[in-house]
């Protein structure tokens, strides 16, 4: 299942006011969250959902750590039933500096929708981005380990270790025996 | 009998300390009178400043309020008359009618009391902060973001922390005396509970062998410690840090007997400043000045 999250709508709600266009102060960034987590539990099982930052004009770190760090940290932790895996869209420098900070403070990774593709931000080592880049070159329809490892220049078992850290970290998703980049697929 | 106090001609936050030690000797419950009849400017700091050491006061304090028209009618249009009406017995003429908003300040001063202040002041801070630290800082938009990421935060450090409200204020002007250049300040001043008191709230705390007001400052400023065990919290401060490290500005933080400074090439004021005249809660300044010929850029 997709799910498309408008964060400027879902703050509107929270704060219950059309005023405000910014994601400041931790109280308001835990409403927020509480918010998408609700829309969550009806997503079932499996789900990918898209976070859009479009109309949100900043975002401050607090806030932050309380939408994205926080939100990460509880579908990443293995503790959560569900298999949900998280797409930032609209991210532009009016937020990116605020979700890296985060990202790195908690060693969290996330998948970034930009104009030319989907990269991955926060806290990754040099095989995780190499692992990425190589399945994301492979296609829309995910990657077998093996072609990652040729493209990557390593053992089949290797590139298969990275592969899963990577859907561990919730950036990466088995999809009938492949591994599939979060936000490459055309279903999402 | 009144303690009659005097605000220097000249008020920032270097000057606020002569006030401080004035009252130093004076208990909290004695009636003072704070005598600003010749007071000709305050900065940021200095107005919110005066409002937060009103709150420390037991007795009701008594304000001579500035003689000079200018200096009354810049006051009144910043707000302090506004706020201090109803901290301190005022004497004296001044404006009485205060508009809100219609100053040339990016921030008129504004309480801070819960998270819907913080929403409020980022949005009106907003425009107004982009079109002067673009045209009048030359700074690059990055710049904009950050202030008002840095505001946001320091604003919330009162509402974590201080256990009371506090007061803000952001302006621009011509710091001719020290700097020759254009600079935004930010000033944010409470009476609450300080960096100390709040950081020895702590479950985990073990004061070290040194433990004053300055070695929390050092944990809280330069560490990154907060009083929560949440691996989040401690970023706001660690922000506004980077921040004033990336466009070569100033943070000073105040608590107690110390300040903590982040002090950029431009100024020669100590990083740590220790046996200072006790003044409750927290008081923080953020100043970034003017880019010279683009060198200030990150």
């Amino acid at each position: 299942m997709m799910n498309h999250i408008d964060l400027s709508s879902v703050l509107r709600r929270t704060l219950a006011c059309d005023l405000y266009s910014n994601l400041v102060t931790r109280p308001t960034g835990a409403a927020v969250r509480g918010q998408i987590e609700e829309m969550l539990e009806d997503s079932g099982p499996r789900a990918l959902t898209v976070i859009d930052f479009s109309h949100v004009s900043m975002i401050d770190l607090s806030c932050a750590d309380e939408v994205v760090a926080k939100l990460l940290l509880r579908y990443g932790a293995g503790t959560s039933s569900q298999e949900a895996y998280f797409l930032l869209r609209g991210v532009t420098e009016h937020h990116h500096d605020a979700i890296e900070a985060v990202l790195e403070r908690h060693e969290l990774i996330a998948a970034l929708e930009e104009d030319d593709g989907v990269r991955l931000i926060g806290t990754l080592s040099e095989d995780e981005r190499q692992a990425w880049d190589a399945a994301c070159s492979l296609g829309e329809g995910g990657a077998e380990a093996a072609d990652v490892a040729m493209r990557m220049g390593c053992e089949a078992s290797v590139a298969e270790d990275v592969l899963e850290t990577l859907c561990r970290r919730r950036v990466m998703m088995h999809v009938d025996d492949r591994f599939v980049a979060v936000g490459t697929s055309r279903d999402g | 009998m009144t303690t009659v106090n005097t605000v220097p001609p000249s008020l920032d936050d270097h000057s606020f300390e002569q006030v401080l030690e004035q009252l130093a000797p004076v208990p909290a419950d004695a009636k003072i009178l704070l005598d600003a009849r010749h007071a000709r400017w305050a900065s940021p700091f200095g107005l919110t400043a005066l409002l937060t050491l009103a709150q420390t006061r037991t007795e009701r304090p008594a304000f001579a309020v500035p003689e000079l028209e200018d200096t009354a009618s810049y006051w009144a249009r910043a707000g302090f008359f506004h706020h201090a009406e109803s901290l301190y017995d005022l004497h004296g003429s001044y404006p009485k009618k205060w508009d809100g908003g219609e100053s040339n300040s990016l921030l008129d001063i504004t309480a801070i009391a819960k998270s819907s202040d913080v929403h409020d002041v980022v949005g009106r801070v907003q425009t107004r902060a982009k079109q002067i630290i673009a045209s009048e800082l030359h700074l690059d938009t990055k710049a904009i973001i950050g202030f008002t990421m840095t505001l946001s935060e320091i604003c919330q450090n009162i509402l974590e922390h201080a256990g009371q409200g506090g007061w803000v204020a952001v302006q621009s002007y011509r710091w001719t005396k020290r700097l020759g250049r254009r600079v935004v300040v930010i000033a944010v001043c409470d009476a609450g509970l300080g960096f100390r008191k709040s950081l020895e709230s702590s479950p985990g705390h073990l004061p070290t062998s040194r433990w004053d007001d300055a070695a929390a400052l050092e944990e809280a400023v330069i560490r990154g410690v907060s009083r929560y065990r949440d691996r989040s919290r401690g970023q706001g401060l660690a922000g506004a840090r980077n921040y004033v490290g990336r466009w070569n500005g100033k943070l000073s933080v105040r608590s107690g007997t110390a300040r903590i400074s982040i002090v950029p090439s431009w100024d020669d004021d100590p990083p740590l400043v220790e046996g200072l005249a006790p003044f409750q809660g927290s008081q923080v300044q953020v100043i970034i000045p003017e880019s010279v010929s683009g060198t200030d850029r990150a």
